[in-house]
């Protein structure tokens, strides 16, 4: 478990992160989402040791990173946003020189460094040379660097970035295994990765967290984002006039053929019965009805939008 | 610390630096040998050595300009700082490293006196002596280059640092005997010098106040101690600039002597850069 207590940097007169307080339970998957500058790396790195705060604290299964650091680093695996690695070495040798600084030895560090080259399949390239790496596979042993010694947490930097699609699913898939042995808090700027792939959301945004939940739940307590496409039979006019009247509904016209026309409908709550009780009682033939609930992308908009975020904290 | 070490030790060998460092050694030395031992035959290697200390100049910040700005530069530093390894002993380790390269030329040159006894007399003690000088003159050099690759993340900006201290030391002796000894000269110049701390100090903490109140506090004492004993500045500037002078420590040795302090002051120097070092890359994480 992390905990992060009144984390505050500053650089010169910004403010990277500000007075950020949050909990990483155990057995997990953490999506720590937020724009460019929201202060992801900032964090990441004075969790794992990198950086020290100016105020706050940062403790790692009870050992604080600045007061017992061998402790608290031995039980996080970091993959910093550049994955940090010697090319002139070979994955094996690199491995074992990591495996090697986090304590492991002989047949033990032996066993360790297989173990995790096969988990991140990268076995096949474990005697070329870094240097000669793809990205994708540069990436895959900053993971094994990572997960070597078996920590608790696994924190990933942008893991995604730069990789061509078939890498970012390949990678995704490797999150995925990692999770079923290891707390994984990852960051990323894309929020269909995050969603696709965590159970639990952080939003930082100007180094504040914003929001802390499940990706449903989040959806969920969005508010307004209820929109509704409904297609219906003929002429847009007599239905719209009719929807109009259903209370607290905005309605728009998307688009319209003379024989068929859609309709967006944006409540607060779910209204398919009451759409579809009002065209029936009017005659109108329902062709179609689509709910749309907000996705994370929405959320996400709302939340870093300041003027909006204040509220939405307090609800959710 | 040992997982550092191997590795550190490794990299100079897998690239060139670790090479050409020691082509150059032996290269340099192979040409004062022939000419100073064998042309014109003097038994004594430790004339050899005095003569080609310059070497020093040119080839040790070949050695530790990669050290420290190498991992920034590569951002292999937040793997070492991530890691489960205290600060000193990353320093130890890469410093060990860079002291077993120079140790492996130092080794060679054990090689010329025995050489040279089978031919005549030698006196083994003295050119021992030197040649363990020389390695430990190295040794407290690459400590002083070591921590200065820490202060950046450009390799040619801590090459050309390493470069113009290891120069200025080499020039300290001759430039000393152009100070004013009077004590008032003496004075003023450490005026400046504690300036250049408070500077310093500014720089390494990011407290303007803090380095205010070092460079008060100094200046209040220095002052104290001309009113009260003006005397005792009369040529003490020049004295503590040829106190920087790792160079001038080593004549002795070329002398014949065995200088207790001329090896306390090294091991001083190389304990001192080291924590430097230590609290150069502990104030990284501050900044």
């Amino acid at each position: 478990m992390i905990e992060v207590q009144n984390l505050t940097k500053r650089y010169g007169a910004t403010i990277a992160v500000d007075h950020l307080t949050m909990t990483i339970e155990d057995h997990h998957i953490y999506g720590f989402l937020g724009p460019n500058g929201a202060g992801k790396t900032t964090t990441l790195h004075m969790i794992t040791g990198c950086l020290a705060a100016d105020s706050g604290n940062v403790k790692i299964d009870g050992y604080d990173i600045l007061r017992a650091p061998l402790q608290a680093k031995s039980r996080i695996g970091y993959l910093p946003e550049q994955p940090p690695l010697y090319d002139d070495m070979t994955p094996e040798e690199f491995l074992r020189f990591v495996g090697e600084a986090k304590g492991l030895r002989g047949k033990k560090l032996r066993t360790a460094v297989d173990s995790v080259m096969e988990r991140t399949s990268i076995a096949d390239m474990r005697r070329r040379l870094i240097r000669n790496l793809s990205k994708g596979y540069r990436q895959r042993v900053g993971i094994a660097q990572a997960i070597l010694g078996d920590p608790a947490t696994v924190i990933l930097d942008e893991p995604t970035v730069g990789l061509d699609p078939l890498q970012v699913t390949e990678m995704r898939t490797l999150i995925r295994e990692l999770a079923q042995s290891h707390t994984v808090v990852f960051s990323s700027h894309i929020l269909s990765e995050v969603s696709a792939l965590c159970d639990r959301v952080l939003i930082l945004a100007q180094g504040h967290l914003l929001a802390e939940d499940t990706p449903e739940h989040l959806s969920a307590h969005m508010p307004g984002l209820h929109r509704l496409i409904v297609t219906v039979r003929g002429e847009p006019d007599a239905a719209v006039s009719r929807l109009r009247q259903l209370p607290d509904t905005t309605v728009v016209i998307l688009s319209s053929t003379g024989t068929e026309t859609q309709i967006q409908l944006e409540s607060a709550s779910d209204r398919r019965e009451s759409v579809s009780a009002a065209l029936a009682a009017a005659g109108i033939p329902l062709l179609g009805m689509t709910l749309e609930t907000a996705t994370l992308e929405d959320v996400f908009l709302d939340l870093t939008r300041s003027e909006t975020s204040e509220e939405f904290k307090e609800e959710v | 610390m040992r997982a550092i070490y191997k590795r550190e030790l490794r990299s100079y060998f897998t690239g060139f630096t670790g090479y050409l460092f020691l082509a150059l050694m032996l290269l340099f030395a192979g040409i004062y040998v022939s000419i100073i031992n064998l042309t014109n035959a003097y038994p004594t290697f430790e004339f050899t050595l005095y003569n080609m200390d310059y070497v020093y100049l040119i080839i040790l910040p070949i050695l530790t300009m990669r050290v420290f700005a190498e991992d920034r530069r590569r951002h292999t530093s937040e793997l070492l700082y991530s890691m489960p390894l205290r600060l000193s002993s990353i320093v130890l380790g890469k410093y060990f490293a860079l002291v077993t390269v120079l140790a492996i030329p130092c080794i060679v040159f054990c090689c010329f006196p025995a050489i040279f006894s089978l031919y005549g007399t030698v006196n083994l003690m003295t050119s021992y002596s030197s040649i363990f000088a020389f390695f430990l003159m190295g040794a407290a050099l690459l400590a002083v280059g070591m921590f200065l690759s820490s202060l950046t993340e450009s390799q040619v900006v801590a090459a050309v640092l390493s470069f113009g201290a290891v120069l200025l030391s080499y020039l300290m002796a001759s430039l000393t005997a152009y100070i004013p000894a009077s004590a008032y000269h003496s004075l003023f110049y450490f005026v400046i010098v504690i300036l250049l701390c408070a500077v310093i100090i500014r720089f390494l903490t990011k407290s303007t106040f803090f380095a205010a109140c070092c460079a008060i506090v100094a200046e209040l004492l220095l002052t104290i101690l001309y009113i009260c004993k003006a005397s005792l500045f009369e040529g003490l500037f020049a004295k503590f600039l040829s106190a920087l002078s790792v160079f001038s420590r080593y004549e002795n040795f070329m002398a014949g002597l065995f200088d207790f302090a001329g090896l306390v002051y090294y091991f001083t120097i190389i304990v001192l850069f080291l924590l430097f070092s230590v609290f150069s890359l502990e104030r990284r994480r501050w900044c």
